[in-house]
């Protein structure tokens, strides 16, 4: 279920885990992957748009202990805990 | 389908402006009810198209998806597949998205596309999307959906007009859906290229957004900003509501004397009249003005699109202790009310994380404490400066400190002892910040009022009668000196418990107050004055009775009823509210066991405390 998206190979250059992504840089999702099987939280991120090719970035992150963290995809703003954006790989095309 | 008729259901995604829709069709002909057995709300309302037809709506709950996690989602889609039982199949299904948040609203859009159902698209919030310099192709998005679209802005009169005039046509063809069995990649895809086809836009981010969050975000300042709000919000709720709640108590007394004046002064029905339901009708309406000034700030917060921002502030706070930045709202309401509070938590998606806040709901220091905080610390702790505060002023701040402190520990507690140790998920949306809409925050204040009228106002009426059943009968018999209430069922319920209680310092009076005080715990001081013998309106007996009690009473008996009232679950309304909201009468004996387990250890160790150092 987590098809590697291949569309454009500049996106692999350094895939990190979201949640390690530095705050303002542009990003491109990668892949969601199951924490463990039929995984609910990430089966809600892919219908929340988090799926291979999506532009996201790293908004804010919260005051303490930096968590949660505020990600814009497309227009629309979701607060993630650390855990949740974890689950979601991304390529960072350098900070904004 | 009569032919008059129409039935229609609204959807959309959460945020989507569904309801303000739904508002500006309806207006105030609504009906809201929850769905049998959950408690998820079922809202209803008619309206007369220009051509004579009855047009009935439904407002569904938002979901993001029909791949149901969440029993709101389950709920839209049986309904819409005319599948959930006691509901007929809509005629017409209007889809509602946020012109500018196409990108997560048109999968929903094919997703309910996929139903097989007729299907209008509302594209909302038109002036938004226009200022943000997004252009939409309406006819090639019509065209390439294969559904009618039409544009609306839910929140300007008139907004709605053109989906008036279209529902008023002919139902739409059902269009069979290109892929049937797609998943999540390829109904994304289908998005992109729907978006790259019939939408342009001229930039990508949402400065307005990044430069309010910037700062009510900022680590420090986003703190600060919502400490301030908190502050202001708190002050407001005292200092406005009161001269409201004393006119409403005035009111109802003089309602309640002159409708009596009819009757013998000495008569059970004078008494059951005047202290029985007038006493109960003003137990409830009193409370009313808190609650619609604390719920029309929560209100103008939450159309803003700044509570869900809290929600994130506190989240790693709350998360920590074992709840969710979510339980901020219901948590905050409760400070009015535990009853609209726990009403609240049905935002909440995780089912531990909500029952963990309306089990801790109860310790929020409710506006019914205060009347008895008043009265204790009036009578018993000196009016003296400590520093630059007030001595008195210190203790209410630490009496409702460890109502909050408590809560936390609680929730702690709780998260320790429970099974399920699956993650619990926050995956909030924060919605765009907007200006509030007048009617959309005055329609929901008073639905509110309305719940909270019916809740109740019937259980705390019917209560405060059956206790003034038990606190007048057996009567007094002749020749007796005390006063009549030491006679009656109560009476003897106080006696009785008095054994109980005298460990934690608790005389026979407090006992016996303690009974009628079970409805609602303002009732309580009245109690008080009925034992003490004295007569007039609630504030000639408090008044009166800070002098006596202050006399009669121990310092650490008063302490002791104080912390008492920090824990005890002395308001059957909240434990009936409860039951509601969990379908769980397992549920109603946790909180009600907890709390009381609290109270009485709190009063056992302050009173025996007090005792020792005095």
């Amino acid at each position: 279920m987590n098809n590697v998206y291949n569309a454009n190979s500049s996106y692999l250059r350094n895939p990190v885990r979201l949640s390690d992504a530095p705050k303002g840089a542009q990003a491109v999702v990668q892949s969601v992957t199951d924490a463990h099987p039929a995984d609910p939280i990430a089966q809600r991120l892919r219908d929340l748009g988090f799926v291979a090719g999506e532009p996201v970035r790293l908004v804010a992150r919260g005051p303490l202990g930096g968590d949660p963290l505020l990600i814009q995809i497309g227009s629309t703003r979701f607060a993630l805990r650390k855990t949740e954006a974890a689950r979601v790989e991304v390529t960072v095309d350098g900070a904004a | 389908m009569s032919a008059s008729t129409m039935r229609i259901a609204l959807v959309g995604n959460p945020n989507c402006g569904k309801t303000a829709l739904f508002n500006q069709l309806t207006g105030g002909r609504q009906k809201v009810a929850n769905y049998a057995g959950v408690t998820v709300e079922r809202k209803e309302g008619r309206f007369t198209a220009p051509s004579g037809r009855t047009l009935q709506i439904l407002d569904l709950p938002g979901a993001y998806s029909f791949d149901a996690t969440s029993p709101d989602e389950a709920i839209t889609r049986d309904v819409c597949l005319g599948r959930y039982p006691g509901e007929a199949a809509p005629d017409l299904i209007v889809c509602v998205a946020d012109a500018t948040n196409l990108r997560l609203h048109l999968r929903f859009v094919l997703e309910v596309r996929r139903l097989g159902r007729p299907v209008v698209l509302a594209l909302n919030m038109m002036d938004a999307a226009r200022k943000r310099g997004l252009v939409i192709d309406v006819e090639k998005l019509s065209r390439r959906l294969g559904v009618p679209v039409v544009e609306t802005i839910a929140v300007q009169r008139g907004g709605a007009r053109s989906l008036i005039e279209r529902i008023d046509k002919a139902v739409p063809d059902i269009v069979p859906s290109a892929i049937d069995q797609a998943n999540v990649d390829e109904l994304h895809a289908e998005v992109r290229a729907i978006l790259a086809e019939a939408v342009s836009t001229s930039r990508n981010t949402v400065a307005i957004d990044d430069a309010i969050d910037r700062w009510a975000l900022h680590p420090v300042f986003g703190l600060a900003i919502l400490a301030v709000l908190m502050f202001m919000i708190f002050q407001a709720v005292f200092s406005w509501a009161q001269p409201v709640m004393d006119a409403i108590t005035d009111g109802i007394t003089a309602l309640g004397v002159w409708t009596t004046s009819f009757l013998p002064a000495d008569s059970a029905l004078h008494s059951l009249l005047n202290d029985g339901v007038f006493a109960g009708l003003g137990a409830v309406l009193v409370f009313l003005p808190q609650i619609l000034i604390l719920f029309l700030f929560i209100l103008i917060l939450e159309e803003s699109g700044y509570l869900p921002r809290a929600a994130f502030l506190l989240d790693r706070m709350m998360f920590k202790v074992g709840l969710t930045g979510r339980a901020f709202i219901p948590l905050l309401s409760s400070f009015a009310c535990a009853i609209p509070g726990i009403m609240a938590t049905r935002s909440i998606n995780d089912p531990r994380d909500r029952l963990t806040t309306i089990l801790v709901a109860p310790l929020m220091t409710c506006s019914a404490r205060l009347p008895v905080y008043t009265l204790l610390i009036a009578a018993f702790i000196p009016d003296r400066a400590v520093g630059i505060f007030n001595l008195q002023g210190i203790v209410l701040f630490v009496l409702y400190f460890a109502g909050i402190f408590s809560a936390l520990g609680v929730a702690f507690v709780m998260k320790r002892f429970r099974k399920d140790r699956s993650e619990h998920a926050l995956i909030m949306e924060l919605p765009s910040y907007r200006l509030p809409n007048v009617r959309d925050v005055a329609l929901g204040l008073w639905e509110r009022a309305l719940i909270f009228l019916k809740r109740v106002g019937g259980i705390i009426t019917a209560l405060t009668v059956l206790l003034w059943f038990l606190s007048s009968f057996p009567g007094a018999p002749e020749g007796a000196t005390g006063p009549a209430i030491d006679y009656s069922l109560a009476g003897m319920l106080g006696r009785g418990l008095q054994y109980v209680f005298a460990p934690i310092g608790f005389n026979w009076q407090i006992c016996i107050a303690l009974v009628p005080g079970l409805a609602a715990r303002e009732v309580a001081v009245a109690a008080l004055g009925t034992v003490y013998a004295m007569s007039g309106t609630d504030d000639a007996v408090a008044s009166q009775l800070g002098p006596v009690i202050a006399h009669s009473w121990s310092l650490a008996t008063a302490l002791s009823l104080l912390a008492w009232y920090v824990f005890a679950p002395q308001c059957m309304s909240t434990l009936a509210v409860i039951r509601r909201e969990t379908n769980s009468w397992r549920n109603v004996a946790i909180a009600a066991g907890y709390l009381f387990g609290l109270a009485y250890l709190a009063s056992l160790a302050t009173y025996q405390i007090a005792r020792a150092l005095s």
